[in-house]
């Protein structure tokens, strides 16, 4: 029997190892899985990786795992946002390394390594600062850049609704990098508002198939 | 004295220059004003970065919905015919080259349609893309909204641009506080300019060449005020102390 229900969060989060490289979903506050974020920052794992648009809101979700010194490494497109104040200071302190990547390239090379595609060639970032030292390339008249795929070790990621084998609809705007970032790591993990029951969700509707995901945790959000 | 557009009057500018039947993206800071100001007969189809077609700005008083915000984090609705989508299909809709326009912001602009819109050399903080550099060679047009000239009167729309670029060879059209300014093959030709401001003026204010076309116009729009209108970015709430990873259940 499948059923990749866990508990808790911290049971979710279980297992996670010190430098790994993690997906994290969401745009901003909407669709981060900040509950999920915050038992990962409980576990006080260290040399972390983090994949992600922005660089946390406050000292919950990723700014906890931030403050608590799990982050080595951040690859994001907009570290800046209301809040980001944890963000802000580790990096003017020189305790993260930041990649700042197009936010298009980030979801690509996501959705290239969930893919099986090593690189690809994109216009994106071509004649700017963030394509020196990447190879370039002509077809068809036009210049390309080659941005190489991103596989993730961990994805932590939000949904609305998701059941024991995993499927997740998600609800507006939260959906975003959520189902990108699921597609793309060995170890999926899905917070949700509320775990149906098999066949409730409409197949017709389902965002994210199960066979991405490997556990999902019903919890409340704790931070509105 | 000539009154210069304020931010608002540029953003109508703008909106009335994009035809019925547009898919359109709008950056983050300044263009966001645009969808406020779409005439009512025209069906234009807003694209947000982060996954929906078909947004619009809320209505005074409307309730914000956490989970409902467009690429600067600001709170919007959906027109009815609105689609969400995640973040990958989203940017190849932006890098397939499936949107009409985009229009962005501006630090400067170079007479061969070079943008430099992300980052100043000076600047002390974290550099930040988002999806600009996305944008400017995926979208069909790129339309640039902006002042003019800076605070200290530099011009922005320059002849050659020493910024870090976002792109280069991409800009289509710039609307400032006194111009209307299309970029052709044959070089920046002014369409528009405000009243009381002749092309000599508005030459000296510009780094680039400028030619005025035969068929110019006045560059008029109705008196807006200056506040912004778009709703403010949701800032995160106060985490509420309880601890951490506690079930829904119990």
């Amino acid at each position: 029997m499948i059923d990749k229900r866990r508990q808790n969060a911290d049971e979710a989060v279980a297992g996670i190892k010190d430098g790994s490289i993690v997906l994290i979903g969401g745009f901003g506050m909407t669709g981060e899985p900040r509950e999920l974020c915050s038992a990962l920052a409980a576990r006080k794992v260290r040399g972390l990786t983090i994949v992600t648009n922005n660089a946390g809101s406050g000292e919950f979700g990723i700014g906890l795992l931030m403050k608590q010194g799990c982050v080595d490494k951040i690859v994001c497109s907009f570290p800046r946002v209301p809040g980001s104040v944890i963000f802000e200071e580790l990096y003017e302190s020189g305790k993260l390394e930041l990649e700042i990547v197009p936010q298009g390239t980030i979801a690509e090379r996501v959705r290239a390594g969930a893919a099986g595609i090593a690189a690809f060639y994109t216009r994106t970032s071509w004649g700017t600062p963030l394509a020196e030292g990447k190879e370039a390339r002509t077809f068809d008249g036009k210049d390309y850049v080659m941005e190489r795929a991103i596989r993730g070790d961990v994805a932590l990621v939000k949904a609305y609704k998701g059941d024991r084998w995993g499927n997740l609809v998600y609800s507006k705007s939260m959906r975003n990098f959520n189902p990108v970032m699921a597609m793309g790591a060995e170890l999926t993990i899905a917070q949700v508002s509320e775990i149906v029951e098999l066949g409730d969700l409409d197949p017709e509707n389902i965002v994210t198939p199960g066979i991405f995901v490997d556990r999902v945790v019903q919890l409340e959000a704790l931070y509105a | 004295m000539t009154k210069l557009l304020n931010r608002n009057e540029i953003a109508w500018r703008v909106a009335h220059d994009i035809p019925d039947g547009s898919y359109v993206n709008l950056g983050v800071g300044m263009p966001l004003a645009v969808v406020n100001f779409m005439p009512d007969d025209r069906d234009i189809v807003f694209h947000s970065e982060n996954g929906l077609l078909g947004m619009r700005n809320l209505k005074p008083g409307e309730e914000p919905d956490p989970e409902l915000v467009n690429a600067g984090k600001r709170p919007v609705r959906m027109l009815p015919g609105g689609a969400f989508f995640h973040h990958a299909d989203s940017f190849l809709m932006i890098r397939g080259g499936h949107l009409d326009f985009a229009v962005l912001g501006a630090y400067e602009v170079a007479e061969n349609g070079d943008l430099a819109n992300w980052r100043l050399p000076d600047s002390k903080g974290a550099p930040a893309v988002g999806g600009a550099m996305d944008l400017v060679y995926g979208a069909k047009k790129i339309l640039v909204m902006c002042e003019h000239n800076s605070k200290d009167g530099a011009p922005k729309i320059v002849k050659e641009t020493k910024l870090p670029l976002t792109g280069r060879d991409c800009v289509s059209k710039v609307f400032t506080d006194i111009a209307v300014i299309e970029r052709t093959g044959d070089g920046m030709i002014v369409r528009e300019i405000i009243d009381g401001m002749s092309f000599n003026e508005l030459q000296d204010r510009t780094g680039a060449k400028l030619r005025l076309a035969n068929d110019w116009k006045p560059l008029v729009t109705p008196d807006l005020p200056v506040e912004e209108m778009t709703p403010r970015a949701m800032r995160p709430k106060q985490p509420t102390p309880q601890p951490i990873g506690k079930n829904a259940n119990g």
